[in-house]
């Protein structure tokens, strides 16, 4: 089943697409977009409450192939059950983000101000670095790395979108 | 009934109504092989893998039913991915069952180990990798519910040995459920007025006819469609047979090497109709200069076919035939102004038609054309008789040359484009039509392919018959090379004399037979026709430079077709 949401066509559109939990899914999709030449921007995946499906989170690009033909490639899947097009406005967005940024005894009260801005937390603190986490909406996340790159990143994970229609 | 996962699979593929399995055992599927000597279903032993999935696919495309072949794990599996691929491309329902290492084995690299399903996934529509023998009935129903449903397609299932090799309870399977996979059935009424509403306003419209039709056994519809109507019919290459070529709204082929009146109509059209196809670049030409001025009906039952290519202005998504009753039934609503005022298109038409026929020198007197002997042998062959053909020139003067009556009588390799599909798909076509003549119209190329099949063939008795059209090169290799690189040909030629094919025919247990003047076509045929109990070999020693035409250039507009050589015909 495929429900396309009517709004204007950025570069980039959120898909969650539910599927079977079934060895070799994230294959065959992964499959389908390499042989497609589909750009798969970030992707998230994990079980549902219902153990015998999976919700793929994933941020498509379609600077090469319209929406419409992704979706209908990723319905042919037989083992993809349903694909649900989340427009920003309409859905809850959060992604995580881990990063271990370099600190000085100068500019740690710094770094710690931003991540309290930010609604992150320190999780790991080591003589010239702290490791912080954050969640929130990916654009905060882009704007939070911004404003540390400065004081030089060591490592950073983010786990890509995660999204649920929203319920109003 | 407690069965080993082998006599499971076999009950199983019993109970699908399976009565040929083509294939060829080895190490990871011998458990299977037991059984197979207790069952009424007929094993056919193939000399190649690749030559059982070809069977397959002929099997299939004549009878309508999936065709089914059996090999070994590793080098079995890869053998067969070309035909998965051909059959994939060409929406042919295949059912391949493939042996895989034991289960304890896997992803070490064991003898004869590959990622068959891995390697697959790209080429089939869905593929199992079995890990539990009490899964077998339900996934083999499984397999020939997706084959054969909605766009037909290929399945694999890999079964590891020791899966095989365990015991299970049978059962009948349950009717397939799968919750990602419902094929859609027809399309809305409101799309379906819409439809009707461009066909009753169009000036020059035109049947845009492929393979769905015939996949979506609706070449009844169809035929009812076009004559109430009085639409003219293109038939594609996956579609030749489906619209009958005797009929006068029929134009024959479209496309790089369709006629002039196929190509032109749709390119001049206002209105496409397009009926389970899906606008291949062998059929548009340039896209962005393909059939300008049209409205496009797209009927598919493959939402990802509709705009893929050209944006419809009506999308019918569903079943071919279930679509061609609602677009019928609606029709009957507007009988009065039935068929359509189409004269001035229709005059049109038959104006192209007298000036640019299909074509070649048929005076030819101290050269052999290819054209020639593809009429001849479809003059003194039964109208029922099925023509099958490899990838190249000669597949596209079979397709031009032969007249086309009947559903079912043209099988070819249209999307991948395999060379040494022709035998191995004949064998297979025979087979499923032991009652019709099979003519198989292969190049000098591709015969060199797969024509160790041949053996099996005369073992198994089955009486095809093969021209092959011999001129020593890589044809239509060596026309592009003409055309498009100043005639510097490149690796093209093969000779006419090496191999003997009339030595190799009779060594395969064929009657071998050589023709080298149009003289002797005639009779050749005729005693190949008589033939019944082997198979038969001609090796037609055709003019080496004939090249096929009209001809588009690749990546070129429909309009700028080239009608025939240089200087004329």
């Amino acid at each position: 089943m495929v429900e396309l949401s009517n709004q204007d066509s950025p570069q980039r559109h959120l898909l969650s697409v539910l599927v079977e939990n079934k060895a070799g899914v994230l294959a065959r999709v992964a499959g389908l977009f390499a042989r497609r030449g589909f750009n798969i921007f970030s992707l998230a995946v994990a079980p549902t409450n219902d153990e015998r499906f999976s919700r793929l989170t994933m941020v498509v690009d379609v600077e090469s192939s319209p929406l419409s033909q992704i979706i209908n490639q990723l319905d042919k899947l037989i083992n993809v059950v349903e694909i649900f097009e989340l427009s920003p406005a309409k859905a809850v967005q959060k992604e995580l983000l881990l990063a271990t940024i370099k600190t000085d005894a100068q500019n740690r009260g710094q770094v710690i101000t931003h991540v309290g801005v930010f609604g992150g937390k320190v999780i790991d603190v080591g003589q010239d670095c702290l490791t912080v986490e954050l969640v929130g909406e990916p654009e905060s996340l882009d704007a939070f790395e911004q404003i540390i790159s400065p004081f030089g990143i060591v490592n950073i994970q983010r786990t890509g979108t995660v999204a649920l229609p929203k319920l109003s | 009934m407690r069965l080993t996962g082998a006599q499971a699979l076999i009950k199983s593929l019993e109970h699908q109504g399976v009565e040929v399995i083509f294939g060829l055992p080895g190490g990871a599927i011998l458990p299977v092989y037991d059984p197979i000597i207790d069952s009424s279903i007929r094993h056919i032993l193939v000399r190649h893998e690749q030559g059982a999935g070809h069977m397959a696919e002929g099997y299939a495309q004549v009878t309508g039913k999936p065709g089914v072949a059996m090999v070994t794990s590793g080098p079995g599996a890869t053998n067969i991915v070309t035909p998965l691929a051909d059959a994939y491309m060409d929406s042919v329902p295949i059912v391949v069952i493939s042996g895989q290492v034991p289960t304890s084995a896997i992803g070490t690299d064991a003898f004869q180990e590959c990622d068959t399903t891995g390697i697959t996934m790209g080429v089939t529509k869905h593929n199992w990798l079995v890990t539990n023998a009490q899964d077998i009935p339900q996934v083999i129903a499984d397999a020939f519910y997706v084959a054969q449903s909605g766009r037909p397609g290929p399945v694999l299932v890999d079964i590891p040995k020791d899966v095989s090799n365990s015991f299970m309870e049978y059962y009948q399977p349950e009717p397939s459920d799968l919750p990602g996979y419902k094929p859609p059935k027809e399309p809305e009424l409101e799309k379906v007025r819409q439809a009707i509403e461009l066909i009753l306003n169009s000036k020059r419209p035109v049947i845009y006819l492929g393979g769905g039709s015939l996949k979506s056994r609706a070449t009844d519809l169809v035929y009812e469609l076009a004559t109430k109507t009085g639409i003219p019919v293109v038939t594609t290459l996956m579609a030749r047979g489906a619209f009958p070529d005797s009929h006068p709204l029929c134009l024959g082929m479209p496309g790089m090497h369709g006629n002039y009146t196929a190509v032109t109509s749709m390119q001049k059209s206002d209105l496409l109709i397009a009926l389970g196809a899906r606008f291949d670049d062998r059929v548009t030409g340039k896209v962005s200069a393909f059939a300008p001025q049209a409205k496009v009906i797209h009927a598919d039952i493959d939402a990802a076919e509709i705009g893929k290519v050209r944006k419809p202005d009506v999308a019918l998504l569903g079943d071919l035939k279930a679509t061609l009753k609602l677009l019928i039934n609606e029709l009957n609503y507007h009988s009065q102004g039935l068929p359509l005022d189409l004269s001035e298109w229709l005059e049109t038409i038959r104006q192209w038609q007298q000036k640019y026929p299909l074509t070649y020198n048929r005076d030819a007197r101290d050269v052999l054309k290819p054209q020639f002997v593809i009429e001849t042998i479809g003059k003194l062959s039964p109208t029922d008789t099925i023509v099958v053909a490899g990838v190249g020139q000669h597949q596209m003067w079979t397709s031009q040359f032969w007249k086309f009556e009947k559903p079912y009588t043209w099988v070819n390799s249209g999307g991948l484009g395999t060379m040494g599909f022709a035998v191995p798909a004949a064998i297979g076509a025979k087979v499923g039509k032991p009652e019709s003549m099979v003519w198989t119209i292969d190049g000098d190329g591709c015969f060199q392919m797969t024509a160790q099949e041949l053996v099996t063939a005369t073992s198994e008795r089955i009486p095809i018959k093969v021209a092959i059209l011999n001129n020593a090169y890589l044809g239509m290799v060596r026309q592009w090379q003409h055309m498009f690189y100043e005639e510097r040909y490149s690796e093209v030629y093969l000779s006419p004399d090496l191999p003997d094919y009339v030595g190799w025919a009779e060594s395969m247990g064929c009657v071998g037979f050589r023709v080298e003047h149009p003289e002797d076509v005639e009779p050749v045929v005729e005693k190949a026709n008589e033939i019944t109990d082997r198979p038969v070999v001609i090796d037609f020693r055709i003019d080496v430079m004939e090249r096929v035409f009209p001809m588009v250039p690749a990546g070129a507009s429909n309009d700028e077709i080239i009608i025939g050589p240089e200087g004329g015909f």
